[in-house]
């Protein structure tokens, strides 16, 4: 097995990355073009702040939106892949210091990790 | 307008966004949410959650191009994403706690600040003399790409720019930008990191501060789908677009005609968020 050099690890971070953002943009668009078919001719109001209902703002209230091909779960399920993409790669970096046995660096990434994970997983205001 | 056009005409307004921002190096963030609030009248907190979605979507797929280059610094990137996530989420709470015209206000004094730092020179610092302690402890120090073959650099004042960071990071998190400029500020300036290293690895670390506050933003009900497509897809085309087209074009006229964009957006920002009108 060839050694986890900095360079490779950013090398396959780098393709990680770029398939993630691809594929969110891809659920994205399908989400929007399935929108934009059903509601084009409706008027859009963003003036008065309202907040998204409750199943628009939670994993499980978009995956469920997505799965029953809802358009607008459909584009957060894009953006729940979209988010995840950062994230993962914060994970990847971990396991890589891991192998490198770079402890100090594994306990950083890990602090990243958790402020990450606290951020996505609150729940209310 | 209805919802077509509307898209349609975010779309666009988030491409050249998008493609602007990366040909000077400002990020299309800056742009995107005084657009959306000035142009399209649409609420400030919608415009900043949308803005946030497109950030991360541009940096991580940019990401990819800079790694291959061999600039970017993953474990100094990695140490100064514990303060900027930290100052996102500090930011994202703040958001829920100050009103819109606030929210507009503080940005219009981030916009000016910004194209300040972009167009006043930049001294090289020569790299420090004498190893720092902290750098060297936390492996810091490393090598760069130049024309004379790889150059070994080593860094400096690692809680200056840790501290700048966290900074950064609210500015993110409160604003929906990538904040590019002030950590750039951070490495290359306060760190004396070379320049080119400092912009990529600050690319590198805005999608993952994105990401820590996109979280707070969607659970609050901030993200609204329909108009994160056409922002987040224009944006990125943009910003790939603007990419390819880095290498080749004269950027300074552009940076300066960009700047004054920035300007008058911030004049407007101010002046709105001073009379109420957002």
């Amino acid at each position: 097995m060839r050694a986890w050099t900095d360079e490779r690890v950013e090398r396959v971070i780098g393709g990680l990355l770029r398939w993630g953002v691809i594929v969110a943009a891809a659920v994205i668009l399908a989400g929007g073009a399935m929108y934009l078919v059903r509601y084009g001719s409706t008027i859009p109001d963003y003036r008065v702040f309202r907040g998204e209902p409750s199943d628009l703002r939670n994993v499980s209230g978009i995956v469920t939106g997505a799965v029953s091909w809802h358009s607008r779960g459909l584009i957060q399920l894009g953006l729940l892949l979209l988010i995840a993409v950062p994230v993962a790669r914060v994970a990847f970096s971990v396991v890589a210091f891991a192998l490198q046995r770079d402890r100090t660096y594994v306990v950083v990434t890990l602090i990243v990790f958790a402020v990450l994970l606290y951020g996505l997983t609150r729940v209310g205001p | 307008m209805n919802s077509l056009e509307f898209s349609l005409l975010v779309w666009l307004g988030s491409l050249a966004a998008g493609f602007l921002g990366s040909l000077t190096g400002l990020g299309g963030g800056v742009v995107i949410v005084p657009l959306l609030a000035l142009r399209f009248g649409v609420d400030i907190r919608y415009a900043i959650g949308a803005s946030l979605v497109s950030v991360i979507a541009t940096s991580s797929g940019a990401a990819a191009a800079y790694v291959k280059e061999g600039y970017s610094n993953l474990r100094i990137g990695m140490f100064l994403e514990i303060a900027t996530t930290i100052g996102a989420l500090a930011g994202a709470f703040l958001a829920a706690r100050m009103s819109p015209s606030a929210i507009a206000v503080v940005f219009g004094a981030v916009l000016f600040y910004s194209a300040y730092l972009s167009n006043r020179p930049r001294p090289e610092h020569p790299s420090a003399a004498r190893p720092d302690p902290l750098a060297t402890f936390l492996r810091m120090d490393s090598t760069y790409p130049t024309t004379e073959g790889l150059q070994p650099y080593r860094v400096h004042n690692v809680p200056g720019g840790f501290g700048l960071m966290f900074v950064a990071g609210a500015l993110s998190g409160l604003l929906g930008i990538g904040s590019g400029a002030v950590k750039v500020l951070a490495m290359d300036q306060v760190m004396r990191i070379p320049f080119k290293v400092s912009t990529t690895t600050s690319n590198f670390m805005i999608g993952v501060t994105a990401a820590a506050s996109t979280g707070v933003y969607l659970s609050r009900g901030y993200i609204d789908p329909v108009l994160v497509m056409p922002v987040m897809l224009g944006t990125l085309a943009g910003s790939m677009l603007g990419a390819r087209v880095l290498t080749r074009a004269k950027s300074r006229i552009l940076r300066i005609v960009f700047s004054l964009v920035i300007l008058a957006l911030g004049v407007e920002l101010i002046y709105n968020g001073l009379t109420g009108r957002l």
